[in-house]
């Protein structure tokens, strides 16, 4: 189990180096660095003074160089000025006067261009707002869907399975820039009980049940339909086995029989859903951020991307391709935790 | 602005009639299915179920709408009436036709956006859906059976993509300023490359010791995928009919590029499961190749999780296009299709809520057509 783990660790460093070397190569495309430096100088700005800004912070450097200073392998040179002063790059972020390694390797995440500030002071706290968001959509979704798979998978057939599969499909052909738009139109609009915004939630008023309940109804119910289909599917798949025969003939009532013998092996399987959801909600996340005006991870990230910050994009890319990743982790070994006949092979 | 309206009903009766071309088709394949439903195989089976022919019957609905959307719309999707900005539904244009749904912010006519909007997601999703099967099913086939390095190699470059969030890739690979680098070209010079491989080895294998029906299978293959490939990747088809416009084939290739991981670790794991079979052993003693046994031996005996697959994922790219269109990415800004009507509707939501509902209804009910299919497609299969 422990070398298991440890390759699947080493395979995850790995994942991630390649990742951020593509992301990086994409953010620094030409292209790319001309809409930065325009959104850092003027629109009107000359090719000449485009470039001379290019140069001296530093993007005309090899890539493999400026890559490597990303990661904090090569050492960070200050800026120097005409008359060899060290000046930082960007006012709002300190930078040493001398050469040093500040680097991903040593926690320093670099400066964000769009936010005027470092990119841990933005992005850490958004990623706390988004955590109370993912946690109130876990906690809606995950019980919901868990019943209605039971309910359903209980007793294959029936008029309930039928209905109960039906609305499942149906919420997982609802994506979330859907259901959002519905629901806000009949909770915001027309019902008037709930507020179309969450804005207000990550300013001094703090969350409320008028203001976070749309955008976690939203992306919770996009999950919804398809951990309950799972569910049903492995709750089925229990209600045929031997065992279970076994416990009906011996006389036990079928609600025991459920609760009792059926529950606990039909909930592996979902397990695992639930824990490869987690891309799924990171792109949630976005959509449902960017739609009720949250600001979180999502919202950040597409600032970043829209406005081509590099440093800060870098670091969106790393959490998210970090979460993915160790929820996959996770999600093998707990499988093989819950699973006797895994764990003793 | 004061306009004329006309009531409800004539809404209702209104839309219904502008659909008729898609009524009569619709008709028409219905009674036929049913009809000859015992000699249709699969797709006969599919009318034994409510759940089957739901699914039939609003994936063709859209479909035919997509094909007749000239007729249907009353009016040009683009062309925007100064006097019926923001009109109500049933609002009556200065030249006596009726905006059925009303107007949006820019003064078009919604319902013939939501018609046009059909058949633009209704050509790239289906295509870059087959597109991310080839890839997928060219790259899986071989990472199943050969197991070993290539599979190591393809599955860690598959879970690389996959451990992306689309929305980030989608960020990445879709900005204006991308199609003056040659990355969109050279991807899409790699993709479109599969079906050529494809289907050239798929006739090589079966018929390499019968040249009589070989090499003109195989120099259709290769006229018919090169001219198309010069089409698309080059633009310089010399017939002038196959072109894209860049922005679509940056799409296109970006929605390719996001599925085909998935169809790659389907096919994998239905290639590991089934090579184990003694069919498989049985040609493996005949002496065939192993190409001959992937692709004539395995993937027909694949070929139902597959289609159940395929329709779930044509759905999938239908929502992929629309998240494209929400964050305005890649589609024109005036374009009609669903994800840009939500986006522009969205963010109105507080004045008027007629012009979002529409594109929100579409797109869902497509989607819900093709599930319910897939849903019913896994039930007839799981029969067998």
């Amino acid at each position: 189990m422990l070398a298991f783990v440890v390759r699947r660790l080493g395979t995850m460093a790995l994942t991630m180096l390649c990742l951020t070397l593509v992301v990086f190569f994409m953010v620094n495309l030409e292209p790319n660095l001309r809409k930065l430096s325009i959104s850092q100088l003027d629109m009107r700005s000359s090719d000449e003074h485009i470039e001379s800004w290019l140069q001296r912070n530093g993007y005309r450097d090899n890539f493999f160089i400026r890559y490597g200073r990303w990661l904090g392998v090569v050492q960070k040179q200050p800026n120097v000025n005409a008359e060899g002063q060290p000046v930082p790059r960007f006012s709002y972020c300190n930078e040493p006067a001398e050469p040093y390694y500040g680097g991903i390797l040593q926690g320093d995440f670099g400066c964000s261009t769009k936010f005027k500030t470092t990119v841990a002071a933005k992005l850490f706290p958004a990623l706390g707002a988004t955590g109370i968001l993912m946690f109130w959509v876990m906690a809606t979704m995950v019980p919901i869907a868990l019943l209605i798979g039971i309910l359903a998978g209980m007793r294959e057939g029936t008029r309930t399975d039928r209905s109960l599969s039906v609305a499942s499909i149906t919420t997982t052909a609802t994506p979330e820039y859907v259901s959002g738009v519905i629901f806000t139109v009949i909770f915001a609009s027309w019902l008037g009980w709930l507020n179309g915004s969450a804005a207000s939630a990550t300013g001094p008023g703090g969350i409320t049940f008028s203001n976070f309940t749309l955008p976690v109804m939203t992306m919770a119910i996009y999950g919804i339909g398809y951990i309950a289909r799972m569910t049903r599917a492995s709750m089925v798949e229990v209600m045929t086995q031997q065992y279970i025969r076994t416990a009906r003939l011996k006389g036990l009532s079928f609600s025991s029989v459920v609760v009792k013998h059926a529950l606990r092996n039909a909930l592996i399987a979902p397990f695992t859903v639930i824990m490869l959801q987690f891309p799924w909600l990171l792109t949630g996340v976005v959509i449902v951020e960017v739609m009720f005006r949250y600001q979180g991870f999502g919202y950040t990230l597409v600032e970043a991307a829209g406005n081509n910050d590099i440093d800060l994009l870098l670091g969106c890319s790393l959490v998210s391709v970090f979460v993915v990743l160790s929820t996959q982790l996770i999600s093998d070994v707990g499988y093989a935790y819950l699973n006797p006949r895994i764990r003793v092979q | 602005m004061q306009h004329e309206y006309v009531g409800t009903a004539q809404i209702i009766l209104g839309v219904i009639a502008r659909f008729w071309p898609v009524w009569l088709a619709l008709a028409i394949v219905l009674i036929a299915s049913i009809t000859w439903k015992k000699r249709l195989g699969l797709y006969g089976q599919l009318f034994d179920t409510g759940v089957g022919i739901a699914g039939v019957v609003i994936c063709l609905f859209w479909l035919f709408t997509a094909i007749f959307s000239a007729t249907i719309s009353p009016f040009d999707p683009l062309a925007q009436d100064v006097m019926m900005k923001d009109a109500l539904p049933g609002a009556i244009t200065g030249d006596g036709g009726v905006y059925l749904f009303g107007g949006d912010k820019l003064a078009r006519d919604i319902f013939s956006r939501m018609v046009y909007g059909s058949r633009i997601v209704l050509i790239i999703a289906p295509a870059a859906t087959a597109f991310a099967l080839m890839v997928g099913i060219t790259l899986g086939l071989p990472a199943g059976y050969y197991g070993g390095r290539i599979d190591s190699f393809l599955s860690f470059l598959a879970n690389l993509v996959l451990a992306f969030p689309v929305i980030l890739l989608f960020y990445l690979l879709v900005t204006p300023g991308i199609m003056d680098t040659p990355i969109p070209y050279s991807m899409a010079g790699v993709f479109f490359l599969f079906p050529i491989i494809f289907f050239s080895v798929l006739f090589y294998t079966r018929y390499k010791n019968r040249p009589e029906r070989f090499y003109p299978q195989i120099a259709i293959t290769l006229i018919l995928g090169f001219w198309i490939y010069a089409g698309l990747v080059f633009d310089a088809d010399p017939l002038g009919i196959i072109s894209i416009r860049p922005n679509e084939l940056n799409i296109f290739v970006a929605v390719v590029f996001a599925s085909s991981p998935g169809v790659f670790r389907i096919v994998r794991g239905l290639v590991m499961d089934i090579k184990t079979r003694d069919y498989v052993a049985a040609a493996q003693t005949r002496g065939e190749s192993p190409w001959y046994i992937m692709l004539w031996e395995i993937l027909p005996n694949a070929r139902g999780p597959l289609i159940v697959d395929a329709c779930l994922r044509i759905g999938y790219t239908t929502i992929l296009l629309g998240t494209l269109g929400y964050f305005g990415l890649g589609l024109a800004p005036e374009s009609p299709d669903w994800g840009t009507a939500i986006k522009d509707s969205s963010r109105l939501l507080r004045a008027y809520i007629h012009p979002a509902l529409p594109p929100v209804i579409a797109l869902m009910s497509f989607v819900l057509g093709l599930n319910l299919l897939a849903d019913a497609l896994r039930e007839q299969s799981l029969k067998d």
